[in-house]
């Protein structure tokens, strides 16, 4: 599985995104979006997760086959290598006789949904646990962060395998199909978005404006929600796509174990009974390679697309061209200048 | 005297996480409307047993498994079995006892995961730490390189390179441990053949750790590149070799957290990985025992799992009390 923990890690080593007590440069003018760098990695990130997407979404719409509709036998060879050639089945059949396009467009976007409600629920839990711990401290944090890390030191497989195995034998049909699978794996993946989400939240807790807000008045849950959140915001934004991702990858290593959604295709189900059918070892790709591939591509897409985010809402990552970082450097210089010279220097706070 | 306290300190949330671990093992199972008897006799009545037999085994289950007891009492018994290392007979494989299955597993576990942690994580630091220092195309290739690594599902990697490796090129064998014939034993010829069988699944799991131990030594590495004792030493005209050493040990620090952290999610990605390649491990004996709702091993090799987990974590930690010395130097401990 993703090793997202270790983004974790940096995050929460790096501390705010900006520098508490040391003056910051003035803010610019112009919008915040403006001096957003959308570097060529963003754009091929978007264009993974785009295509996943459209596979998932719109391609249903055209493509003829359903994927609880038999057309064939036991992996059936992609119809463009018979002679002659046609293109009525372009990955074949899978071991029940299905076509392989028609069910991977069904479980990418089972896999999808229970990413984006599992992913969802985990930062939701993991920020309100975070900011309620960083911001308001004492014993509070103390409990929130001594429960946050005893579940983190747990791990999270064992306990969503142990909990799925429950669900699979409720006659519930709502928690045996991929909405519980969400649910499980959304209320076992916060633990180390806390933490991070803690981290930061306690060092803008310290800062300036948050007296201020005090001193006019401002209650508890105001101060938290409108002068701590923002402030967290692009952090926020950066876990939920690694949540997104690693949910994913949670749903099919489950269901790989047997575990997965009932009533539903899964791209982990699909793996799943490519391997009981001992398709890597026929030979039959078309079966198992497809699954893969488009996992693999929303994992590397996500991530690829976080690191791109990252370094957006991170200016210290940034490391464009040496001509770039040169330019960057004299401008630097040249505004040091200017400051020196129209003393006193504005220290803003 | 802030090492003790640091150690004092891990090791109470260590063992709080262990009982925590223990209880949660025992309850989430029994979460199940009825118990695992039921669904076992009731798959059994699926394959033809008459009513009566079914009747039967049913109470002999019950009995041999406790689970007529109160549930206080069935929870004495799984703690004085958790001490004594008896987790009763398997379901499926009666009456073989759940430790001797185990036994015959974590052998090839522990033989695919800790060079591959280990290999892949101080492999996956230098990597990381030349890419950043380097930076340019070097940067560029190695951060791309290892974040595909990094982001590549466990499965997904192990089924590519099974299908690329050992079927389409037929380099290695298709899957299991050792060759139809051999039975496990101490002997080079044993060993030599398990070995060709080892490769793959070792590779797929240490190319994932490289990945991502780069990806998050490079960050960090930067990070420091960037601080203020970096651009002071330069400016002092200390030279590159003394830098980088300087770099190192710094970005090092937040790598050996990663570890800890990361050792879950490493161990939860092998057991599928052994899935794909059929090694008999204790990934292969978990997925056996869930399609068979074998719960006495299913709960034992959970349990083992979160042992494992937590004792490697709590000996990262205390590690890495001993190598920062800002641990010893403060007077309180870190959150």
């Amino acid at each position: 599985m993703t090793n997202i923990s270790s983004s974790a890690v940096v995050a929460e080593a790096e501390g705010p995104l900006v520098p508490v007590g040391l003056p910051t440069e003035p803010k610019k003018a112009k919008p915040g979006w403006r001096s957003l760098n959308f570097g060529s990695r963003m754009w091929i990130a978007l264009g993974i997760i785009g295509f996943v997407a459209a596979l998932a979404f719109i391609g249903p719409l055209f493509y003829p086959f359903g994927p609880d509709e038999k057309v064939g036998s036991l992996y059936d060879y992609p119809t463009w290598m018979n002679t002659p050639p046609t293109f009525e089945h372009v990955l074949g059949t899978e071991n029940f006789g299905y076509d392989v396009l028609a069910v991977l467009m069904a479980s990418a976007r089972t896999s999808i949904i229970i990413g984006l409600l599992a992913g969802t629920i985990a930062v939701v839990i993991g920020v309100a646990i975070g900011v309620l711990a960083g911001y308001v401290g004492g014993w509070v944090e103390e409990l929130l962060m001594g429960f946050t890390n005893i579940v983190l030191a747990i791990p999270s497989i064992v306990i969503l395998i142990l909990i799925s195995i429950s669900l699979q034998s409720t006659n519930v049909p709502f928690l045996k199909g991929a909405v519980g699978l969400a649910l499980v794996i959304g209320i076992t993946s916060w633990p180390w978005t806390a933490r991070a989400v803690r981290a930061q939240a306690s060092s803008v807790a310290t800062r300036e404006h948050i007296d201020v807000a005090k001193l006019s008045g401002a209650r508890t849950p105001s101060i938290m929600v409108r002068d701590v959140l923002p402030y967290l915001a692009s952090y926020a934004v950066m876990a939920w796509v690694l949540q997104l991702a690693s949910a994913i990858l949670a749903e099919s290593t489950l269901s790989m174990l047997g575990l997965g959604p009932s009533g539903a295709n899964s791209l982990g189900k699909q793996l799943f009974w490519a391997l009981a059918f001992q398709a890597v070892a026929t030979g039959a790709w078309w079966a198992f390679l497809p699954p893969t591939i488009v996992l693999t591509m929303i994992s590397f897409g996500l991530l690829y697309l976080q690191s791109s985010l990252d370094e957006v809402f991170n200016p210290r990552l940034r490391r464009g061209k040496k001509k770039n970082l040169a330019k960057a450097a004299a401008r630097r210089a040249e505004t040091a200048r200017k400051l020196a010279e129209n003393q006193p220097v504005e220290v803003n706070a | 005297m802030g090492l003790r306290r640091y150690l004092a300190n891990k090791t109470v949330w260590y063992l709080g996480a262990l009982v925590v671990a223990v209880v949660l093992n025992f309850v989430l199972p029994r979460l199940i409307p009825g118990n695992p008897v039921d669904v076992l006799v009731s798959k059994m009545g699926q394959g033809g047993l008459s009513s009566e037999a079914q009747q039967r085994t049913y109470e002999a289950f019950m009995r041999e498994f406790g689970l007529d007891k109160p549930i206080w009492d069935q929870f004495l018994l799984y703690i004085s079995g958790v001490f004594n290392g008896n987790f009763g007979a398997s379901f499926s494989f009666y009456p073989t006892p759940v430790s001797s299955l185990i036994a015959q597993s974590v052998p090839y576990t522990l033989a695919l995961q800790l060079p591959a942690i280990v290999l892949g994580w101080i492999i996956g630091n230098l990597l990381g730490a030349i890419a950043a220092y380097k930076g340019g195309g070097w940067d560029k290739s190695v951060f791309t390189t290892a974040l595909l690594f990094n982001s590549t599902p466990y499965y997904c990697l192990s089924i590519i390179l099974l299908y690329v490796f050992a079927v389409v090129l037929g380099w290695f064998p298709v899957g299991g441990a050792y060759s139809l014939g051999t039975s496990p034993e101490w002997s080079w010829a044993f060993f030599s053949d398990a070995l060709s069988y080892w490769w793959l699944p070792f590779a797929s799991l240490v190319l994932i750790n490289i990945g991502g131990q780069a990806v998050g030594m490079r960050s960090m590495a930067i990070y420091e590149l960037g601080s203020d004792y970096v651009n002071y030493s330069r400016s002092l005209g200390i030279g590159d070799r003394k830098m980088t050493g300087y770099i190192f040990r710094n970005a090092m620090l937040p790598q050996i957290t990663g570890l800890a952290l990361s050792i879950g999610t490493m161990v939860g990605g092998a057991l599928i990985t052994e899935l794909v390649f059929s090694y008999p491990g204790m990934g292969s004996l978990l997925f056996g025992a869930i399609s068979s709702s074998d719960y006495p091993v299913i709960q034992a090799v959970t349990l083992l799992i979160t042992i494992a987990v937590l004792v490697a974590n709590y000996m990262v930690e205390i590690l890495y009390g001993f190598i920062d010395p800002r641990i010893r130097a403060s007077k309180s401990g870190e959150k």
